[in-house]
Parts: structure tokens; C-alpha cells; sequence
């Protein structure tokens, strides 16, 4: 992926596709230590702890007895190459939260690009899930939560176009007002 | 920078149009994949391309849709769609620009463009 937002994309239409109503998105970025935590959080279906260990190593294990999938592989692989780690905890019936360490300043690190796109991207494929993302750095933080929104929209869909763009912007302009200058 | 204030405008707006938009079995149907290959290879800003044509040409026989895998990686972005009555059309190795032409030529004048298509 180019796109760290990319990857954020991709692990959420996991929870999506887990059935999830509420899913929280959460981006730190800690520039005084140098670090960074990329987590994603619902309450949608689970897996059971064999289910853990097969989709964060599915080449290691040898029980395949579904197609491989490469999303959550491929986010793993990211975080340890850029001097961090993964980590799944996950429960049935109650929900998954996967969570990316990283070094912000690591080489090989991929930039977060558009988060903004991101989101509007999952409010489109599924406008009744709630979306709420936690953008905090060095102790600032930005909300963004469709409850609120919706809220606002008074009963107008949040998934019409100019709406979606709008959302984006402002949660882009909102990112970069609060990480001033630094490059994410 | 952007406020809710600023929504609140949009949406006393988009209450006073009228949405003449249809769903009916007569829609064309746009469908981007977006699964893990899909997003590695650029599909996100395909979809928001053709979101913005349909949008603002305010195509309301049109329905944009998001898929999971299609089984073609390798040809991925890949966007389907489906006119009423005709064949589906798949294109692919997708971009936003290639989107835009896609609704010019095939949504507004019916004319496929062959060249983006897929062939076995
Ligand atoms: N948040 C989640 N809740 C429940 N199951 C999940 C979740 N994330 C992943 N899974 C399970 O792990 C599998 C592998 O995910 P992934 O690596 O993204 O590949 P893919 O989505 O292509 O299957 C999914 O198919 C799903 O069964
Ligand atoms: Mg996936």
C-alpha cells in the first residue's frame, strides 16, 4: 500500500464485513517519542483465538482450510518493517481490535495520505455503521463521529457525494491544522 | 477550515432540492472492487472519481456500488458495469481519469470503451 490510510481502509472493511455497528478509528502520532499506533476497534462478530493466529500468520499455519486472505498479513508486515508490531485482540461475540505499532520516522514507512478519503470512503460502503476517528498528537486530539454528524444532517443522507466530499475535506483540514506543519 | 456550521448549510440545501433520484430496475449500475488488491492498486480514488461525475452531471439513473474481490488481482482496479438489457462491461487496471472517460463515453453516450476492457 502507499497509503497508510490505505491499510486503515482495507482493516475496516473487515469489521464491516464482521457485522459491526460502531467502529473506532484511532491514529497517534506522538512526535516527541517518535511513535505512532494505528488501531482499529468493533463490534462486530470476533474470531476465536485459532481464527487470531491464522490470519496474522496464515503461511505459517498449517490448517488452511479457507482462501488466504492478505490484508491483516500485509499490515503486520508494515509495522515490523517499520520498527513496530501488531497486535489482535479479539473475542466472539464481542468484537476485534487490531492495533499497528510504527516508528514515524522510519524509511521505509508509508505516508498516511488521505485519512479524509478514508473515511468517507467506509461511511459510503455502509452509511448506517457508526464511524468515529480519534486523530491524536502530543496531546492534541480531533474527533470525527458520524453520530454527530448524522445529528447535524437532520435526516439528509450522509452518503450523498457533496456531503462525503465536504466530510473529507474538513477531516483532512482538521488533521493538518492539528499536526501543524509535521509530516504524517 | 471546515465546520459544522458550513454542513448545516449544505444540508438546508439538499432539503430544499428534489431528489429525483430513481432505483429502479432500469439503473445502471457502477461497481468498484475493493478488496485488499482493489485498494493496494488504487481503487479508492476510482470510486471517488465516478462519485463525483455521477454527482455533479447529476446522473440519477446511476448507482455507484463498492464490491469485495473480483478474483482478477492482477487486473485490478476493476470497475463493472452493468446497463439494463446489455452485457456487463469490466474494465480494468482502472484510474480516476480513465473513471471520467468511462462515464463520457459509455454511461452518457453509450459507447463501451473497448480498450480499457478486460480480455482473456
Ligand atoms: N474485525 C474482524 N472481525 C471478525 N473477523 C475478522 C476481522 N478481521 C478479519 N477477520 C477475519 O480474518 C479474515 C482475514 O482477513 P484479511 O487478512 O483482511 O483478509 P480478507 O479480508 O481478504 O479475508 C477475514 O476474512 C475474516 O474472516
Ligand atoms: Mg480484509
Amino acid at each position: 500500500m502507499i497509503e497508510l490510510s490505505l491499510n486503515i481502509l482495507d482493516i475496516t472493511y473487515n469489521s464491516i464485513r464482521a457485522g459491526a455497528k460502531n467502529i473506532d478509528i484511532t491514529v497517534r502520532a506522538d512526535f516527541c517519542t517518535d511513535e505512532m499506533e494505528i488501531s482499529i476497534s468493533d463490534d462486530g462478530c470476533g474470531m476465536s483465538e485459532e481464527m487470531v493466529k491464522t490470519v496474522s500468520d496464515p503461511f505459517t499455519t498449517t490448517r488452511t482450510t479457507r482462501k488466504v486472505g492478505m490484508g491483516i498479513p500485509l499490515f503486520k508486515m508494515y509495522a515490523e518493517m517499520c520498527g513496530g508490531a501488531l497486535r489482535i485482540n479479539s473475542e466472539p461475540g464481542v468484537g476485534t481490535t487490531i492495533a499497528a505499532t510504527m516508528k514515524i520516522s522510519h524509511i521505509d514507512r508509508p505516508p498516511m495520505g488521505d485519512l479524509g478519503q478514508t473515511m468517507t470512503t467506509l461511511i459510503g460502503a455502509s452509511p448506517a455503521t457508526e464511524f468515529k476517528l480519534n486523530f491524536v498528537s502530543d496531546g492534541k486530539e480531533y474527533i470525527f463521529d458520524t453520530k454527530e454528524i448524522k445529528e447535524t444532517l437532520d435526516g439528509v443522507e450522509i452518503e450523498n457525494v457533496e456531503i462525503l466530499s465536504f466530510l473529507r475535506e474538513m477531516i483532512n483540514e482538521n488533521i493538518e491544522n492539528l499536526i501543524g506543519g509535521k509530516i504524517l | 477550515m471546515k465546520s459544522l456550521e458550513e454542513l448545516q448549510a449544505i444540508r438546508d440545501r439538499k432539503k430544499a432540492e428534489i431528489n429525483n433520484r430513481t432505483t429502479g430496475e432500469n439503473n445502471i449500475r457502477i461497481i468498484v472492487g475493493m478488496a485488499t488488491c482493489g485498494i493496494a492498486a488504487g481503487a479508492r480514488p476510482v470510486l471517488q472519481a465516478f462519485g463525483e461525475e455521477i454527482e455533479s452531471r447529476k446522473l440519477e439513473n446511476v448507482t455507484l456500488g463498492q464490491t469485495g474481490c473480483i478474483g482478477l488481482c492482477k487486473y485490478e482496479p476493476i470497475v463493472e458495469v452493468f446497463v439494463p438489457g446489455q452485457d456487463k462491461v469490466t474494465y480494468v487496471h482502472m484510474d480516476a481519469k480513465k473513471a471520467r472517460e468511462v462515464i463520457t463515453s459509455h454511461i452518457l453516450n453509450g459507447k463501451p470503451i473497448a480498450e480499457y476492457t478486460y480480455k482473456e
